[in-house]
């Protein structure tokens, strides 16, 4: 049996923050971190890149060794966490090892969700969440001629524009009735779709597969419309669901993720949770939500470490608002908050000339709900901080309407000073 | 120690939004006049008033945090947040995590863009017609003596927000350990420097003279340390009582006759740990315990005397004025006094506003000290015989008298006469210094 005063399960942006964040204020603590994958820290958000070829899987390390070292960080990789006995404060891994810890944070992120479709599991089929997923798929598109990707969420969407810029025919199915649903609107993803289309890549929305059969060495997806499309590479890129097996046993809440309250701390005494792998406050109405996306992963992270290390400066989270930023074929979608209209919201939508950008701005009142913009820069991180703090945009409304970069640039320097 | 950096500071009072900033940043970044370049963005906020979109090279950067290719990283050395270009892939998330606008898109560009202070010598701050843009490298000064060895020993009890803890422990560490340290009667030896309960407040020698006798006990100490054949600095730190009242008789001699010896006068406008009594440098309309306000009185009612005025026109080698909300500039002259020491008198005037004494919040301690300057209540300036009278901070464009009175609770109930009675003393004592820069300036050219 092991000892450490910190134990960190995971070693991606909300384990990293956390490590972080308790060596700010506890710079002698026992701190262990433990981690399923064999290799330095990386994000999952880089593996895109990877499979396109702009990044190499030794450049994009997030630490090296001599972090771990400066920090005092005990670094341990190819374990997986098995089960928690939160009563006795001690975890177990798949190999056999236990330690026992004082606080425990729990950042083991998230794992594809795999559809219930009939017959998948008996064909080949591609996911993308660990470096060893990247380069199986790299790989792959290399010698792919027809393409099938089940999800055009971010994940699908980055894997269809690599397939299609490596030569395949592509076939994008995707149950909702457009791409990126919940962070543009039907107007906003129709302009996306349109470029891959462009691109010679077939968009199938509102379509679902009904069953997935082997053909030779790929398969073949059956559409709800009795279509079948042929593919020699298969794409399960339709969500994802946290990675929590480990707590099967019990003695911690979950829901869909580890339910935390806002400082990150589970049900269980010692035990946070941070990432993609907890289920905390939702900014809007306060529900708790997955928001399964890196820059809350970050914050979510250093509350949890600050919390941990009982860092007086700590701050409740505020709740998690949808963030999106996307890249395709050279354009930028960027998407902060809200982008529905309804009951109480003003829309204020523009579309550039000849189609070729596009801007939503959702208010309510006097208050910044959301933006969604494409190929019309604006700066997330402060249409962030404008929701965050429900900045009062009364006296510079129309200012803002018109000119949300240079209106907010000013509001968000006024407020520093 | 852990480290400090330099930055770019924004004075959007002085900003008139001529955008030459910009310019310069566009032309040394990429080479063109095209702003799309430029990685200082000055946003007019209307009525003239100008904010400003920058990177503030962040001590807990979140685009670094947000960063998923690890493009970004702060550099230990130099603070800056570095960004290469050949492991960004654009995916705008460091945008996310920036509330400044500090790394931004720009189409015409066609990836993010940051400040990366051009190396430590930035363009936008060299054109700036207007000193809107100041590049701060005080920086430098906590990481130089941060390292040093804190002569004073711990735990010294000042009252809460006084700055001459923070004044002494600055100062000794820089003159360094082959000192022997003279502490009069005062709020210094009060704090505990001299000793208590048996033990040493200073790691080096350190003795309590009478209010009287300072400048010449050093005086005789450094004659037999000379004899000695030891180079060893003879450092006063002593109150304005102890400086302009009760000890200028020994002070003067000292001076006159230029004995090698730094004296450094903390000036708090009053004995201030005995009760708050009047001294010669306590400015008119100030309550004090003997110049209290009632039916009659209306606090001080004479001028305080100018005294490194009145030590400029004595023999010293070398003489300033300092204030701790302006660390660099007393750093500057700190060196030269050290210097000028080892030949004669060094006499440095530094001002040490007193939360307790002065009522204010001692969190305001540095604010005070700042405006004193800024509204001409003092003025930073240093005297050297060869080269006479110069202004190290000058202030052409002062804040408002009332600015400064109305942070200090000793000037509370002064009336209209009086402030403006203050008005014209501080007019007229920059006016009569002025002369004097400008007669040395007129000699040097001539
Ligand atoms: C292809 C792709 C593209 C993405 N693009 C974006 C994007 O553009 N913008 C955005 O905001 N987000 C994006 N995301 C999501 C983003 O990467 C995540 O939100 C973020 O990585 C969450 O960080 P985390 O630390 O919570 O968990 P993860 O990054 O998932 O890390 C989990 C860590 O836990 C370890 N682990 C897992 N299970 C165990 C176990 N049982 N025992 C021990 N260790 C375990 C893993 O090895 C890993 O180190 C993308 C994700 C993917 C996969």
């Amino acid at each position: 049996m092991r000892n450490s005063k910190y134990l960190i399960v995971g070693s991606s942006h909300a384990a990293l923050e956390a490590a972080a964040a308790i060596r700010m204020q506890d710079p002698d603590g026992a701190l262990a971190m433990v981690t399923r994958d064999t290799r330095l820290p990386y994000s999952p958000t880089i593996l895109p890149y990877v499979v396109s070829g702009r990044s190499e899987p030794e450049r994009i390390l997030l630490r090296d060794e001599a972090w771990f070292a400066d920090n005092a960080i005990g670094f341990v990789r190819g374990e997986t966490l098995a089960a928690v006995d939160a009563a006795a404060r001690t975890a177990r891994f798949a190999s056999g090892a236990e330690w026992r810890y004082e606080k425990l944070l729990l950042a083991t992120g998230a794992a594809p969700a795999i559809p219930p479709v009939k017959g998948l599991a008996e064909v080949p089929f591609h996911v993308l969440r660990s470096m060893d997923d990247a380069v199986r798929l790299r790989d792959a598109i290399a010698t792919a001629r027809r393409a099938v990707v089940l999800g055009a969420g971010l994940i699908g969407m980055h894997a269809a524009e690599n397939l299609a810029k490596a030569g395949a025919a592509v076939t994008v199915v995707e149950m909702q009735a457009q791409v990126l649903p919940g962070y543009f609107e039907p107007d906003a993803a129709r302009m996306i779709e349109r470029a891959f289309a462009a691109k010679g890549v077939t968009m199938e929305m509102g379509r679902t597969v009904t069953a997935a059969e082997p053909r030779g060495q790929g398969c073949a997806v059956i559409l709800d419309d009795g279509r079948a499309i042929e593919a020699d590479l298969l794409l399960v890129s339709t969500g994802v669901k946290p990675e929590m097996a480990y707590l099967a046993g019990g003695g911690v809440d979950t829901d869909r993720g580890i339910l935390v309250d806002d400082r990150m701390r589970s049900s269980a005494p010692g035990i946070w949770a941070a990432g993609d792998v907890a289920q905390a406050r939702g900014f809007y109405d306060g529900a708790k939500v997955v928001a399964g996306i890196l820059p809350n992963a970050v914050e979510q992270g250093r509350i949890a470490g600050m919390d941990m290390a009982e860092d007086e400066g700590v701050k409740s989270f505020p709740g998690s608002v949808p963030l999106n930023t996307y890249t395709f074929f050279g354009q930028q979608a960027i998407s902060v908050g809200l982008s529905a209209g309804g009951e109480g919201r003003e829309v204020h939508e523009t579309v550039g000339e000849g189609g070729k950008s596009y801007r939503r701005i959702v208010l309510e009142g006097d208050r910044l709900r959301g933006v969604s913009a494409i190929n019309d820069f604006v700066d997330a991180g402060i249409m962030w901080q404008l929701v965050l703090r429900q900045v009062d945009l009364s006296a510079v409304k129309a200012d803002f309407v018109a000119r949300p970069l240079e209106t907010g640039r000013m509001l968000m320097s006024r407020i520093w000073r | 120690m852990g480290k400090s950096f330099n930055t770019i500071q924004f004075h959007a009072d002085r900003c008139d939004g001529c955008g030459d900033c910009m310019t310069a940043c566009a032309q040394a970044k990429a080479g063109t006049d095209d702003l799309a370049q430029s990685r200082i963005r000055i946003v007019p906020a209307g009525g003239g008033v100008y904010e400003l979109a920058l990177c503030r090279q962040c001590g807990d950067p979140k685009c670094v945090m947000n960063c998923p290719s690890g493009a970004l990283t702060k550099n230990a050395a130099t603070g800056v947040i570095d960004w290469d270009w050949g492991k960004c892939v654009n995916c705008l998330l460091c945008t996310v995590g920036c509330a400044y606008a500090g790394i931004v898109f720009e189409a015409e560009v066609g990836h993010v863009t940051k400040c990366d202070t051009c190396d430590g010598d930035p363009a936008c701050v060299k054109v700036c017609p207007h000193g809107a843009l100041e590049y701060k490298t005080v920086a430098g000064i906590f990481n130089e003596y941060g390292d040093k060895e804190d002569l004073f020993a711990p735990g010294l009890s000042a009252c809460q927000g006084c700055n001459s803890e923070l004044l002494i422990r600055h100062t000794l560490r820089k003159v360094g350990p082959e000192t022997v340290v003279a502490a009069p009667p005062g709020c210094i030896p009060g704090m505990g420097t001299v000793g208590y309960n048996g033990k040493t407040g200073c790691k080096v020698p350190i003795f309590h003279p009478l209010l009287t006798n300072t400048a010449s006990m050093l005086a005789g100490l450094k004659k037999q340390y000379n004899r000695m054949g030891r180079d060893v600095t003879m450092l006063a730190l002593a109150g304005d009582g102890g400086t302009a009242d009760v000890g200028f008789q020994s002070l003067s001699g000292a001076a006159e006759r230029n004995d090698q010896m730094l004296f450094v006068c903390v000036d708090n406008e009053g004995y201030m740990n005995t009760g708050m009594q009047a001294s010669g440098a306590t400015s008119f309309g100030s309550w004090t315990s003997t110049t209290p306000v009632g039916s009659a009185m209306k606090g001080k009612s004479t001028e305080a005397k100018n005294l490194p005025v009145v030590m400029m026109m004595h023999n010293c080698s070398y003489v300033a004025t300092a204030s701790t909300a302006f660390l660099e500039d007393y750093y500057a002259k700190l060196e030269k006094a050290i210097e000028a020491s080892k030949h004669g008198m060094a006499y440095l005037h530094v001002y040490a506003p007193c939360p307790t004494g002065w009522r204010f919040s001692s969190a305001m301690t540095t604010q005070v000290c700042r405006m004193q300057v800024l509204s001409n209540f003092v003025t930073l300036w240093e005297f050297e015989p060869g080269r006479g009278l110069r202004f190290t901070h000058p202030v052409d464009r002062p804040r408002t008298i009332e600015e400064y009175l109305k942070l200090i609770g000793k000037y509370k109930h002064l009336e209209p006469e009086q402030v403006a009675h203050i008005r014209k003393s501080v007019h007229d004592k920059v006016a009569f210094l002025k002369r004097f820069a400008a007669a040395d300036a007129a000699a040097a050219a001539g």
